[in-house]
């Protein structure tokens, strides 16, 4: 009976979630400037507008450059953080780590205007330098998230064997470690590029002259008649998100049963 | 002797590969927040900045009757739709953990994530779309004729930022519930079962103590980023609906008067972190209380 009830608000529940993404490719193929049902008719229009749209191409661009560069820098940053805490014990661990964690329970807007203080104090010139460096602060949590758990399950005695063979520390990194880890690796990867992708506040507080692709999306919001190239522009964002969170929860599966088969075979 | 040397040696390389990523963040968060602390003590003068101290921009962020107002209405909106998101994430969880069969698990783990991380600007613009004067929900309604002018009930005030940010935030609070549920030892419910117990009291008496930390966890993930929020106040809030956030922005931005926004952006924190504080100390009262911890 209960169990009956906790299904069907569960369904409702996922139906919520969904519901109001469910209009972005509904009114992107819709035939009208205007966002209501009844639907008119079926068109490519707002897509091939996207085309035309030289700002957009240009942010676009921005955001992918530092997309690529935090997930990357965040990665590697990641993984040094998170092979010091699984492995070693040091004075002061829960303190820098807790540092490192802490932008994924602080307001964004903090973030934000604290490194626009910086900026501002410094007399530097914002640029896609500094988005980079707020992106790299909120995307390392969430990218030692991801690799905690493939360190965890990682055999000690397969780095050991290879130091005892003579390796030193960094190819056994390179030959032993890594290969293992790799599908959390690039899990990381992934999820840091879809974070900084599609972060808003910290890139609209730090964005000069370049827009990223958020930033350009929120100055387009303001004319009702941009709206559903918007929709069709927001409907690729969601294609690419869902492409690159299945790829990476793939790797992620996989990265557990390549660890859990070598920890097995280690046992026997 | 040599098991000493050995720590040594481990604590050495451990610190040796924190040390990278930790000075990155002591350079780029706890560096700038004190230096945003200091801003708040000085005062803008024009183009120049005054850095006598002062506590001015405080008194003033405090005092001054529409920063007051946003700060509350912020403090208010986020109390709500953390109640709403956690209150509707729990049962959702418990779902997961102990209805769904396990072979399921997976599944509505990764169905729960995808909106987790997809656009967070367009879900909530999406809500804008739905509820707006000209949106999905009065559009529809006057298409159909069912009403004449637009619901203006529906928008553009603190109950359309209500629904838009526990919408968004939903996902965040399954997911700690969710995996703190997993761990709960489901050999104390068969014990409490053997013994008589109804399964509303072994839900009073076990689950739901042993699950507070995942509650915890979710109200601190939800409730103190909840505050800072800027989008959805300014694309559905209209003017009733504002939050501390978008006066932030005002304040660095066309105001000039970046200290003023210091001071306003860490009073917000300031107040965010003392009701989180204050809800973690209860809680664990309450956990004593029940001899869970």
């Amino acid at each position: 009976m209960s169990k009956r009830i906790l299904t069907m608000f569960m369904i409702i529940f996922v139906i919520f979630l969904y519901a109001p993404t469910l209009l972005l490719p509904i009114f992107a193929f819709n035939d009208s400037s205007i966002i209501a049902f009844p639907l008119s008719g079926f068109t490519f229009d707002w897509f091939k507008s996207l085309g035309a749209a030289d700002e957009l191409r240009k942010a676009a661009g921005t955001s992918l450059i530092i997309a690529t560069s935090s997930s990357i820098i965040a990665t590697m940053l990641a993984l040094l953080a998170t092979s010091a805490t699984v492995r070693y014990k040091f004075p002061g661990k829960g303190a820098m780590i807790g540092t490192i964690m802490l932008p994924m329970f602080l307001p964004e807007i903090i973030i934000g205007v604290s490194l626009l203080t910086v900026v501002l104090l410094a007399g530097l010139k914002l640029s896609i330098y500094t988005i980079i460096m707020g992106h790299v602060l909120i995307c390392t949590p969430f990218c030692i998230a991801i690799l905690r758990s493939s360190f965890q399950q990682l055999d000690p005695s397969l780095e050991e064997a290879s130091l005892d063979l003579g390796e030193s520390r960094a190819t056994t990194f390179r030959r032993v470690t890594l290969p293992l880890i790799m599908p959390s690796v690039i899990s990381s990867l992934l999820i840091g590029f879809t974070i900084s992708l599609d972060e808003f506040v910290i890139a609209f507080f730090l964005s000069g002259t370049e827009p990223t692709l958020p930033v350009y999306i929120w100055s387009q919001l303001r004319f009702p008649q941009r709206i559903p190239s918007v929709m069709a522009l927001g409907t690729l964002l969601l294609i690419l998100s869902v492409v690159l969170l299945t790829l990476s929860e793939l790797l992620r599966r996989r990265s557990a049963r390549r660890l859990g088969q070598t920890s097995t075979s280690g046992a026997l | 002797m040599m098991k000493r040397l050995q720590l040594d040696s481990d604590a050495r390389r451990g610190l040796s590969q924190i040390s990278l990523p930790f000075a990155f963040s002591v350079l780029l968060l706890a560096a700038p927040l004190t230096i945003l602390l200091a801003m708040s003590f000085w005062t803008q003068d024009f183009l120049t900045l005054d850095r006598t101290f002062t506590l001015a921009n405080f008194k003033e962020a405090w005092t001054s009757p529409v920063y007051r107002t946003l700060m509350l209405r912020s403090l208010k909106i986020s109390i709500i739709v953390t109640v709403l998101t956690v209150g509707l994430a729990y049962p959702a969880a418990y779902y997961m953990s102990f209805v769904a069969p396990n072979n399921r698990k997976a599944l509505l783990v990764f169905l729960i994530t995808i909106p987790f991380w997809t656009s967070y600007l367009m879900r909530i613009f999406l809500w804008k779309v739905i509820l707006g004067f000209n949106g999905v929900v009065n559009g529809s309604l006057m298409g159909l004729g069912i009403i004449d002018a637009p619901l203006d009930w529906i928008s553009y005030n603190q109950f359309a930022v209500v629904l838009t940010l526990s919408h968004a935030w939903l996902p965040f609070a399954v997911l700690p519930i969710f995996v703190v549920m997993e761990k709960v030892n489901r050999s104390y419910l068969e014990a409490a079962q053997d013994l008589g117990d109804t399964p509303f009291q072994r839900f009073l008496r076990i689950t739901l103590p042993l699950s507070m930390p995942g509650v915890v966890a979710a109200t601190l993930i939800v409730f103190i980023p909840t505050i800072g929020d800027y989008v959805t106040p300014r694309l559905v809030g209209g003017p009733d609906g504002l939050m501390i956030a978008n006066m932030i922005e005002i304040q660095f931005k066309n105001a000039n008067n970046a200290p003023l926004g210091a001071a306003l952006a860490l009073s917000a924190l300031v107040l965010v972190s003392s009701v989180a504080g204050i809800f973690v100390w209860l809680n664990r009262r309450y956990l004593k209380a029940e001899g869970a911890a």
